[in-house]
């Protein structure tokens, strides 16, 4: 009896779930029910209509991996001055811890309140999965922007700068700042975090080709977004690799700490440090000379994005199929791509020069 | 500092008090050893381990730590624990920050005095709710820790205080060094001798162990123990705003999320130091000790390139040992009470962890009179 009574509330949970799911489903506007057959497995057949006018009073609600996670705020701000442009309602909830779990119940109190799309960053590609299938059945239309699900839980993905790119230009901003050559050490978030694996495979993939045979990654540390930690894994790296010639921290909080340490140590500018952080946070190093270059895509235009592309999937401008093309307002045209990626462009490169134009 | 406070105690004649005497200096001396085998092994790996920068780096990882063990080693000491104490340092590292970034004209001594004051008024309310309500301390610190922790993200609404909006002064506390040894490391020094030599020698101090070692006891003792109890929390309270302000001052960058989950680190140290969880026992110089180890290791592992992966199972293998230790002691210290009391009857009533944490609480009296 003890044993089984905890699967008496999740039982009842399930059931209240799919009953909501299925009034969403029901009880919604004919347009939406008739929206709803167009849910992933179809998405390519269903007819888009490039030329639908944007619908006014659209509901979207962004779901970030964390709220209070600077990056993100200014990420959905940029979504909701958007749905302002176009005359829609954006709003901004979230868990304030980065787990999958949370997001999930905030996904279905979106579905309850009928939200026209839900724009998320998922913490995990497939624990969102099934929530938000949910949603889109309900008629729901989901975009992933940041940190993408797997294809199947989203219509459209937004995503801030191609994995390759980032990968490739970050080993390239390095080289040039060390002539080439020296030992290379990698600060990332935790070790499995998604998107920096995915970038460190292109760093190596790029370290690889023959311009940069002088050049070896000699290790990959994880500071776990962790202020300490990764100021503890930066004195560890210099400590046992004396000779490291230079660090890429693809993390705003690693490269931020790894910068702290080195503005203070006997390493400063001996020691290249570059990577992925915002222009705020690295003002001080880069004019102190510990960071001559480093480099990332404008977040508050990756939100924007995103929200153009949810009120285009609202409007039955496009369904996410390959080669449909959107107006994202201020920023221009642009093609959904394979798998439904929307690619927002190359990150932009920061140093001393440019870097008072930027406020964010 | 506890090495030479240890070896000067002198083995007293009677058994029981002698087991007691040696317990306690195993308990300390547990940690010097665990911690001289660290830093030998790993310099043996990597001589540059024991270089001065490394070890300076060492003590400034540990200094936060260490401060918020000792202000968390009042507290279990009274048998009760606060888990705020990482929400507390997120609420002053993040005040402390805004101000100095949005009034730069601010005195810095100023900003410092007032993070203490509103670590110290968080640590009221954590009082008040355990030592007058007499809501359980893990219930009531638990809802602190989410409630002031709401309170610091609704303040922050996602926005960062960023190293080039501080001043460049009071960055420089988190930086400089006084005699070669850094500022922030000094200040959890100091802090560490006076309230450890407050615990010793002050009536409140000792009344503190009391409460822990036998809630009961005291009250009948005429101990008072609301006020005690208050003040404990209030006093952690306080260390936890100065750790946030040095928090900011050391990394520079501050969201609303900073230090989440360290309670967690700072229970490990103090635990490991050898405080016990069931209050009336431990010094603040072991949970420093703890701290220091606990840091040390996390260096320590990232020196010898160890699996990123396995680091936290490490970790955790050392905490698990520790409260093994912990209890294996507090069992040995049981059996050599039964025997005492067997030779000299009057015996103490009470449960028999209540016998163990009494006696191991005259300890560090004990180890007054020795000196």
């Amino acid at each position: 009896m003890t044993t089984r009574s905890p699967w008496r509330p999740v039982a009842l949970l399930a059931g209240l779930v799919l009953l909501t799911a299925a009034c969403g489903g029901g009880t919604t506007r004919s347009d939406v029910a008739a929206q709803q057959s167009s849910a992933p497995a179809t998405a390519a057949s269903a007819s888009a209509n490039p030329n639908a006018p944007l619908k006014q009073g659209l509901k979207i609600a962004f779901l970030p991996k964390q709220v209070n996670n600077p990056y993100f705020t200014i990420a959905d701000e940029g979504g909701i001055t958007a749905a302002k442009e176009f005359g829609g309602e954006g709003k901004e909830v979230g868990p304030s811890d980065a787990s999958a779990s949370s997001q999930v119940s905030y996904i279905n109190t979106l579905i309850q309140q009928r939200q026209d799309a839900i724009v998320i960053a998922a913490n995990d590609p497939n624990a969102v999965v099934p929530a938000l299938k949910q949603a889109m059945a309900a008629g729901v239309k989901v975009v992933s922007f940041d940190s993408d699900t797997a294809p199947d839980g989203r219509h459209v993905f937004v995503n801030q700068a191609g994995a390759e790119d980032l990968g490739r230009t970050q080993v390239q901003l390095l080289a040039e700042q060390l002539g080439h050559k020296g030992k290379i050490a990698v600060l990332s978030a935790t070790p499995n975090a998604t998107n920096q694996n995915t970038w460190i495979e292109f760093m190596k993939d790029e370290l690889s080709k023959p311009e940069y045979k002088d050049m070896e990654l000699v290790k990959v540390a994880y500071g776990n977004d962790d202020d300490q930690k990764s100021f503890t894994e930066t004195q560890g790296l210099l400590r046992s690799y004396p000779d490291l010639a230079g660090i890429i921290s693809p993390t705003t909080v690693g490269i931020a700490a790894a910068a702290r340490y080195l503005s203070e140590s006997p390493s400063k500018g001996k020691v290249k440090l570059t990577g992925l952080g915002t222009p705020n946070q690295l003002r001080k190093f880069v004019k102190d000379g510990t960071i001559e270059a480093f480099e990332l895509w404008n977040p508050a235009d990756l939100g924007y994005l995103a929200s153009y592309a949810a009120a285009a999937l609202a409007s039955g401008q496009i369904t996410g199929a390959e080669g449909e093309k959107f107006k994202a307002g201020k920023l221009g045209e642009y093609t959904v791509g394979a798998n439904g990626e929307v690619l927002l462009g190359k990150p932009t490169v920061f140093n001393k020069d440019n870097i008072d134009d930027f406020d964010f | 500092m506890t090495a030479t406070a240890t070896a000067a105690e002198t083995v007293r004649g009677r058994g029981g008090r002698r087991l007691v005497d040696r317990v306690a200096r195993v308990r300390e001396l547990g940690i010097v050893v665990a911690l001289a085998a660290l830093f030998g092994v790993t310099g043996a790996v990597n001589l540059s381990f024991l270089s001065y920068a490394s070890l300076r780096d060492i003590l400034l990882n540990s200094a936060i730590i260490a401060l918020l063990a000792v202000g968390q080693t009042l507290v279990v000491i009274t048998r009760n624990v606060d888990l705020s104490v990482s929400s507390v340092v997120g609420l002053a590292a993040f005040g402390g920050a805004l101000v100095l970034a949005d009034n730069p004209g601010v005195p810095i001594p100023v900003v410092i005095a007032g993070c203490v004051l509103l670590g110290a008024v968080c640590g009221a309310v954590n009082g008040l709710l355990v030592g007058v309500a007499k809501v359980p301390a893990l219930v009531a610190t638990l809802g602190t820790l989410y409630a002031f922790r709401g309170i610091d993200y609704a303040w922050a609404g996602g926005r960062q205080v960023n190293a080039a909006d501080m001043p460049e002064g009071f960055l420089a506390l988190g930086t400089s060094s006084v005699l070669g040894v850094p500022l922030l490391a000094l200040v959890a020094l100091v802090v560490l001798l006076v309230v450890g030599w407050m615990l010793r020698n002050l009536r409140s101090g000792r009344e503190l162990y009391a409460i822990g070692s036998n809630p009961e006891a005291a009250v009948l003792a005429g101990i008072r123990v609301r006020r005690r109890i208050v003040a404990a929390f209030v006093a952690n309270g306080a260390l936890a705003g100065l750790a946030g302000v040095m928090w900011a001052a050391r990394f520079g960058t501050v969201d609303a999320t900073v230090a989440t989950g360290k309670e967690l680190d700072v229970i490990a140290a103090v635990v490991v130091g050898g405080v016990a969880i069931f209050g009336g026992s431990g010094t603040v110089y072991g949970a420093a000790l703890g701290a220091l180890l606990l840091s040390s290791i996390t260096s320590a592992l990232a020196v010898l390139r160890v699996d990123a992966l396995a680091q936290t199972a490490i970790n955790g293998a050392l905490l698990i040992a520790a409260i093994v230790l912990d209890r294996v002691l507090a069992l040995r210290v049981a059996a050599a009470l039964r025997r005492r009391s067997r030779e000299a009857p009057p015996p103490v009533p009470g449960p028999e962890r209540g016998k163990a944490a009494a006696s191991t609480a005259t300890e560090p009296a004990s180890r007054g009179e020795a000196e």
